[in-house]
């Protein structure tokens, strides 16, 4: 079992006709996962490889009865196109988009409240239970079904983590990028509440980064509810404070959101964290191991 | 985005908050003239992007203009050295004039967005003037808090909360209310990510004014608005890290010896961890972004080698939506036109890896391919030393 994305999710792409979401599409359906229906306004009616394309997500949505969305649409329309997937009632939707403004996503969070919606990101890369389903940009080639549940702010980084799990021979129940932004829908909490439910994922990584609290709550949460191993990185301990470092949400401000605060957090609640990035599958096989 | 405070308080007071009589000075003539204009005592203030200016000789007093001259002569041109800066400090090549006030007492007021809960939060206190960092630390209690529905706005009863709540009676609730309501009107319409306000005074003629102002804002948002792009001020910034930003590339300057380029933010981090973790410093932080083409790989290049601390570089890049042959073409054309002298680690992962170290094999280049994170840290940490 995987956790939100299976064999059985049926994804609409909001954006297909667009470059990237024309690229990720294709790399999608080449994965496995079934693409029913995209979304560009003012495109519908066209077709993208026998994919029809409609004009409205609702519209999308009644003739396909897509489950998931995953939008592709440039970062001055993407609150536009979170709300109204939301709005058509898709139970899931992956923002890949970088660069939204931060109040278009607080009007965004405010308009999901009392909705049945999940947003995952935006800006990031998105999810994927191997062998299963891919909604994102992430290679799907480096993944192996298992497991070990993935959680991570970062792009890349998540890829390397998961490069070295698989070859290590460790697959993954389901990997999600939850997005480096400051105001992201899914946490680092809810998608390990997700991982520590789910049966037949039984241990997680877990990869943060300078800036904001969600490491801190992730560690409160996994002291008092999670009793499968974590292992832990925290990227940004050689960052400076008060710099923006790539990602919107990564900066150390008033002294708060230092790598060293979230590391000592995490293993103040059990978690094993990795002292380099290059160790972070060996240091999960370690604790496999001992198990 | 960073602005000066003169920017931000003419852009506060287009939205009504009130702000002491001034203007911005780029000579010790027109300082003079900005205090004859307001006639008395008046505040000569260094204009730069770093906190902590009074402690740091600043921000001073002059009884009249003549002093207001001299004042802007000694600051003008020199280098100021704060907490903030740093020790290389920034150069002044501004001054704000304002006039002097009659303070009765000093507050803090702060606007930003808290992450946790997804809204803007306005924050209040009675210890104005003081870092807003050591009150949270030390007395946190003297922190008053107001979260804003953003479908509803800031409300005039939050407004009288937190005014009450600093202490305020008779009329000055009512101008605070005010104050707070087109502090939060500036805050939102020109999407900014911290508007602060210490401090925030009362003066003994029952005024309430913005002595000091900071403005930063959403980088992501900036499309939307020209005006505020347009305050940019590139003095205030690292030349490398302007020049990374015209090319759209995301560079930090470190102040250590291996240049780093890496694609995605979290991966340039833990590069950087790594390197540290190795036994080496990084020079920078530089992420070539998901879609990068080979001319941004090759500014990229660049705007490293740039730098003249750098002494091995490591290029560590995970092919997502990135392919590798892309990456290595990019690198080998950066490193031919650019006479590369110091030695070059790369380490490519993912889509058409194969390919993309078969093109650096082939160029004719010195070229160290590591296999793996930590073989890439290791070889270019080692290089660096025999260097």
């Amino acid at each position: 079992m995987a956790i939100l994305v299976n064999e059985h999710t049926r994804l609409l792409v909001q954006g297909i006709t667009g470059r990237e979401g024309t690229f990720h599409t294709q790399q999608a359906v080449a994965y496995g996962t079934k693409v029913v229906a995209g979304v560009t306004p003012g495109k519908g009616g066209a077709s993208l490889d026998g994919i029809p394309v409609f004009n409205t997500v609702q519209e999308a949505r009644e003739k396909t009865g897509a489950s998931a969305s995953v939008i592709f649409v440039p970062p001055a329309f993407a609150a536009d196109a979170i709300m109204e997937a939301a709005d058509a009632g898709v139970p899931l939707v992956v923002a890949i988009t970088e660069g939204i403004p931060t109040f278009d996503m607080i009007r965004v969070m405010e308009s999901l409240e009392g909705k049945r919606t999940r947003l995952i990101g935006p800006n990031c890369p998105g999810i994927i239970s191997p062998g299963k389903c891919k909604i994102g940009i992430m290679p799907g080639s480096i993944h192996l079904p298992g497991h070990v549940g993935v959680v991570s702010r970062s792009g890349t980084l998540t890829y390397e983590a998961v490069g070295q799990l698989t070859a290590l021979g460790i697959g993954q129940s389901t990997c999600i990028g939850i997005g480096g932004d400051p105001i992201i829908g899914t946490t680092f909490v809810d998608a390990l509440r997700l991982f520590n439910d789910d049966p037949e994922t039984r241990a997680m990584v877990m990869i943060g980064e300078i800036g904001g609290a969600a490491e801190e709550e992730a560690a409160a949460f996994i002291k008092a509810n999670v009793k499968k191993p974590v292992v832990g990185f925290i990227a940004g301990r050689t960052a400076p404070p008060g710099r923006r470092m790539g990602h919107a949400g990564a900066i150390i401000s008033g002294g708060k959101g230092t790598a060293r605060d979230k590391i000592t957090a995490l293993e103040a609640a059990g978690v094993t964290v990795a002292e380099s990035p290059a160790l972070i599958g060996e240091t999960l096989k370690g604790i496999m191991n001992s198990e | 985005m960073k602005i000066h405070e003169y920017q931000a308080k003419q852009i506060l007071t287009k939205f009504g908050v009130t702000t002491p009589q001034g203007d911005v000075a780029y000579t010790p003539e027109e300082a003079r003239g900005v205090a004859e204009k307001l006639g008395g005592t008046v505040v000569v203030k260094a204009q730069i992007h770093a906190g902590g200016r009074g402690k740091a000789g600043g921000v001073k007093i002059a009884r009249n203009p003549k002093e207001a001259e001299g004042l802007a002569h000694e600051m003008l041109g020199k280098r100021l050295v704060t907490p903030q800066t740093g020790p290389e400090g920034r150069v002044v090549r501004r001054v704000l004039v304002e006039e002097g006030l009659d303070i009765a007492r000093e507050l803090y007021l702060g606007l930003v967005i808290d992450r946790a809960v997804a809204r803007p939060v306005m924050m209040a206190s009675t210890e104005g003037g003081v870092e807003i960092e050591i009150v949270a630390a030390e007395h946190p209690e003297r922190i008053l808090k107001e979260y804003i529905d953003p479908a509803i706005g800031f409300q005039a009863f939050q407004a009288r909360k937190l005014a009450f709540g600093l202490g305020l009676e008779g009329a000055l609730v009512n101008e605070a209310a005010r104050f707070l309501a087109a502090l939060y009107r500036a805050f939102e319409a020109t999407d900014a990510s911290l508007a602060e306000i210490n401090p925030l005074v009362v003066t003994r003629d029952g005024r309430i004014l913005a002595l000091d102002a900071k403005m930063n804002f959403d980088d992501n948002a900036l499309y939307r608005h020209k005006d505020i792009r347009e305050l940019r001020d590139l003095d205030e910034e690292d030349p490398l890290e302007v020049k990374a930003s015209n090319y759209n590339l995301s560079y930090i300057r470190l102040d250590g010896t291996v240049g780093c380029m890496v694609n995605g933010a979290g991966l340039a981090m833990a590069t950087m961890d790594l390197i540290q973790y190795a036994g080496g410093s990084p020079a920078n932080f530089l992420d070539v972004g998901g879609g990068a083409n080979e001319e941004q790989v090759r500014r990229g290049f660049e705007i490293i080698l740039s730098d003249p601390h750098v002494r091995a570089v490591l290029v560590n890049i995970f092919g997502g939506i990135m392919r590798c042959d892309i990456v290595a073409h990019g690198v080998v054309a950066a490193a031919r036109s650019l006479g590369v002298k110091v030695p070059v680690v790369v380490r490519l992962e993912g889509t058409n890896v194969d390919l993309g170290q078969q093109i650096l094999r082939e160029s004719g280049l010195n070229f160290t391919v590591a296999s793996g994170m930590k073989d890439a840290a290791e070889k270019v940490v080692a290089l660096t030393h025999q260097n």
